[in-house]
């Protein structure tokens, strides 16, 4: 990456920074985290940058929050080349790649209108992921394309 | 029986259920012998989508063992109507009962209630999800007229909306059997049993004409065309009255040819075919009883 790029993406104090995600993804990440901005939370997001691996690729810059292994799980859903950089102090603390989960809970919702996960219910959305896509538990529909489309409304 | 539930043929393995097949077959021989094993015990039944013969198949299983029922009777006398949510119906239900038996136009519903109570729980059909004590007494049949291994079935009719279909081709991989799947394209089998049939190795053969398979078949299970499950009525139109059989169509077919239907039929088997040797149907709902009352004698035995 050039001088010029990097100016891009200014470096954070505290937080964390998901590198590698496949270009034009990273509105979806935050999606799929719950994060919109409207807490306060200072975020930067480049997209579309070269990337030697990628060809393209975003990246997201979330200052004062460290994510979760469940949040780090879920992302492999949609970006799982995506890297994570815990950072304090400046400094990278912690980097690991992302990994699947077996399931992903609430996060998804399921596209069968006949589910019972889409009626008012007490409970939540429940995928088992597949090596290709996810399953609802509880119908067994598959969802193999775009599955940010499907990220449940936060 | 090591389940808690049954929800789905897909938990049922080859030793699962040849145990309830087995059960079925001595209760079948000498139904006197099981006439009081279950005195004083309850099923529940909560059918939220009409019903004959799995409800009244269930209601005569447990009268048979001894024991009665409580019926929630059609939905719309019921709390459902008030807003209830099937958590909390599922909930209030099982203080009332040893099991329960549901029937629910949602997928997955068996699954979710399952979730949130203690007393076994027999899925009797989720929407176009599942339908495994169906199974289990299809199953017994085919045993009985053709036996369980190295068979060529045929299924078909409605494979994408059909559940009895969905339940009886997951259980068929525990068995030596080729499949063969006849549907028009719009009605082919669910990408989610695809997948699972795939997994289990099984190899998936599908055709538009019952002709080009049904001189190999033993076993031929016709399904309905369920008009209430399309989304769009003139989709329906499209299909309906395609694949119907006759005395006639089966002269092609092997003299030992088995032809089974989950019924109710509406005019996919021609009453020609009732009375040739063939029909296996009404035998078919009537093993139901045997069937279910090994169910529900191994799942109470086993709480």
């Amino acid at each position: 990456m050039s001088d010029n790029q990097k100016l891009r993406v200014s470096k954070i104090h505290n937080g964390t920074v998901i590198d590698h995600i496949a270009g034009g993804q990273a509105l979806n990440v935050l999606a799929i985290l719950g994060i919109d901005g409207t807490d306060g939370e200072p975020l930067s997001i480049v997209m579309n940058v070269p990337s030697d691996r990628l060809g393209t690729k975003d990246i997201v810059k979330i200052e004062g929050r460290e994510l979760s292994e469940a949040e780090v799980d879920v992302l492999s859903l949609i970006a799982p080349a995506a890297t994570i950089n815990i950072i304090r102090d400046y400094d990278v603390v912690e980097k690991h790649r992302v990994s699947r989960p077996e399931t992903v809970v609430g996060v998804l919702e399921c596209p069968n209108q006949h589910c019972i996960t889409t009626e008012n219910e007490p409970i939540e959305s429940r995928f088992e992921v597949l090596d290709e896509g996810v399953r609802c538990v509880y119908c067994d529909t598959i969802i193999r394309e775009d599955l940010a489309a499907h990220i449940l409304a936060g | 029986m090591r389940h808690e539930h049954i929800i789905s043929a897909k938990q049922l393995s080859r030793a699962d259920i040849e145990e309830v097949l087995d059960h079925a077959a001595e209760i079948a021989a000498d139904p006197e012998a099981y006439a009081d094993r279950h005195a004083g015990k309850l099923l529940g039944l909560l059918f939220f989508e009409p019903s004959t013969r799995t409800k009244m198949s269930f209601t005569a299983a447990i009268k048979r063992l001894g024991g009665d029922i409580v019926d929630m009777g059609p939905v719309e006398y019921s709390s459902v109507k008030k807003g209830e949510s099937l958590a909390d119906t599922v909930r209030v239900v099982e203080g009332y009962a040893d099991a329960l038996v549901m029937r629910h136009p949602s997928e997955g519903s068996a699954q979710m209630a399952s979730e949130f109570v203690d007393v076994p729980l027999l899925n009797g059909g989720d929407g176009a999800g599942q339908h495994p004590t169906q199974t289990l007494l299809d199953l017994y049949t085919i045993r009985e007229n053709a036996g369980l291994d190295d068979l060529t079935i045929g299924i078909m009719g409605d494979l994408k909306y059909g559940r009895t279909v969905h339940s009886l081709a997951h259980a068929l991989t525990n068995f030596d059997v080729h499949q063969h799947f006849i549907s028009p394209e719009s009605l082919q089998l669910p990408r989610s049993v695809r997948y699972d049939l795939h997994e289990e190795g099984a190899t998936i053969r599908e055709h538009t004409a019952l002709e080009e398979v049904l001189s190999s078949l033993d076993v031929l299970y016709v399904t309905r065309i369920q008009e209430e499950r399309f989304p769009d009525e003139n989709e329906y139109r499209e299909v309906a009255g395609e694949y119907q059989i006759d005395a006639g169509t089966l002269e092609a077919a092997s003299d030992d040819l088995t032809v089974m239907h989950p019924l109710p039929r509406v005019d996919e088997i021609d009453h020609d075919v009732d009375d040739t040797e063939y029909a296996t149907f009404f035998e078919q709902a009537h093993n139901g009883v045997p069937v279910r009352m090994a169910l529900l004698d191994l799942l109470l035995e086993g709480q």
